[in-house]
């Protein structure tokens, strides 16, 4: 029997084939077999994750709570560096300076990924808008939210900052930030669920050390960063709280 | 026993993580002064100036506190906003960014929802050690590990400004 290893479904695309690799790598390093099932979308995996079908997990901040807390998971590891931050954006011909000069009805076009949106919807606030004020326009891509502000059929739009930085310097040019997210503890972090806890110990030793050898270091650069770095339980407790206070 | 009172008080005093009064040095602009009585009889000089400083977009400002509510960790935007140094804060009862026109009541419901161990949310206008001020939509939840609680942590964002004039209005009339 294999353990069910799955990615939040918000990963760049670009990165498809690194998580394959890194599973690999994973499971070679410790000998354990693990089958990386990929979901197309967040409703799909979290009925994964309550049928108890996962093991192991790259998790969405916002999951975090419901896996630790009715789950059991304990994180392992996030990526060094890197944090979730979002980014509210308009059409460059907009004549929105702040958000304070946003109005209810504002039409605001955003993806599934929750905590983006949260984080998008916060930073809206002191403009008066909410979730009962506002028309939302959803979006399967980042790509989509931009043309959505482009065509004009978006006042603003909701971007993870890390895929807003990569979007074509055509489409950037006719965007314009109105703000950008400091928050810097938010992150996607890899967890372990209760059928594996036993493996706990040895697979953070191979991740942590993952950047030391050569081999490691290409996985990792196939995901998009350099290094795992781990996660103490209270660290993860916090970021559990912190999301608390931002879902009301 | 008599004899014994001076020690005493110095061990009630650091027991009670006493904030000093605010130093006119510190503050920027023209000041009014007022004593501030904070909870356990203590009591506060505060002198306080009409300078608001914007609430920053796009970032949260976050503390956590022990279960009696003096402060254990602080974030950049919290030092930055509240101008005191990380060293002044960490130790320092929360009060140390009570503004005089804050009602007591706000606190009160504050205390009585988080013991009970509810969300409590609200908008605070806080003093800055240069005696400005700013406001803040505040969340304060109870942070519960391994069944006990622990302490609690306070995350603030950015109110909009027509929050921030209701309660200018509102706040005055609840003393
Ligand atoms: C996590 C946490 C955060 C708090 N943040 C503030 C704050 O930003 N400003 C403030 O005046 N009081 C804050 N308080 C409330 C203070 O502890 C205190 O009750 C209040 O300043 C009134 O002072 P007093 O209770 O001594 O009368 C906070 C309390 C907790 C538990």
């Amino acid at each position: 029997m294999s353990f069910m290893f799955t990615v939040s479904p918000d990963f760049t695309p670009d990165h498809l084939s690194g998580w394959y690799i890194f599973n690999t790598w994973l499971q070679r390093q410790t000998d354990i077999a693990i089958h990386l099932e990929m979901y197309n979308d967040f409703a799909s995996q979290h009925k994964a994750i309550k049928e108890g079908a996962i093991d192991l997990i790259y998790a969405n901040p916002f999951d975090a709570a419901m896996l630790v807390r009715e789950k059991g998971f304990l994180p392992l590891v996030k990526a060094e560096g890197v944090a979730d931050e979002a980014i509210i954006a308009v059409n460059t011909e907009s004549s929105i300076e702040d958000v304070a000069q946003f109005e209810p009805g504002t039409k605001v076009a955003f993806t599934d990924d929750p905590d983006v949106k949260m984080m998008g919807m916060i930073m809206l606030e002191p403009g008066d808008l909410d979730a009962d004020n506002i028309v939302p326009i959803s979006a399967d891509t980042y790509i989509l939210v931009a043309k959505h502000l482009l065509r004009g059929e978006a006042d603003v739009g909701i971007f993870l900052a890390e895929v807003f930085d990569g979007l074509s310097g055509m489409v950037k040019s006719q965007l314009r930030v109105l703000v950008r997210s400091q928050i810097s503890v938010i992150h996607h972090c890899l967890m372990i669920g209760p059928e594996m806890m036993d493996k706990r110990e040895l697979i953070l030793e191979k991740l942590v050390q993952m950047s030391s050898d050569e081999q490691g270091r290409g996985v990792l650069k196939s995901l998009g960063f350099e290094n795992w770095q781990k996660v103490e339980d209270e660290e993860m407790e916090f970021m559990i709280d912190l999301m608390d206070t931002l879902m009301i | 026993m008599w004899a014994n009172r001076e020690p005493f008080l110095e061990i009630l005093n650091s027991e009670l993580n006493m904030i000093g009064d605010m130093q006119p040095e510190d503050i920027a602009g023209d000041y009014k002064e007022v004593t501030l009585d904070l909870y356990n009889s203590v009591n506060r000089k505060i002198l306080y100036t009409d300078i608001e400083t914007p609430y920053p977009d796009g970032k949260l400002i976050v503390s956590t506190t022990d279960p009696e509510g003096n402060i254990t960790n602080v974030n950049k935007s919290f030092i930055e906003m509240s101008g005191y140094s990380e060293d002044e804060l960490i130790g320092a009862p929360h009060s140390i960014l009570r503004h005089p026109d804050m009602p007591p009541a706000a606190f009160k419901d504050l205390w009585d929802t988080v013991k009970k161990g509810d969300k409590w949310q609200g908008f605070v206008k806080n003093i800055r050690k240069d005696g400005g001020y700013y406001w803040v939509k505040a969340t304060v939840i109870p942070n519960i590990r391994n069944g006990k609680l622990a302490g609690y942590t306070s995350v603030r964002r950015k109110p909009s400004r027509t929050n921030i004039d209701a309660c200018s209005k509102l706040y005055p009339t609840m003393f």
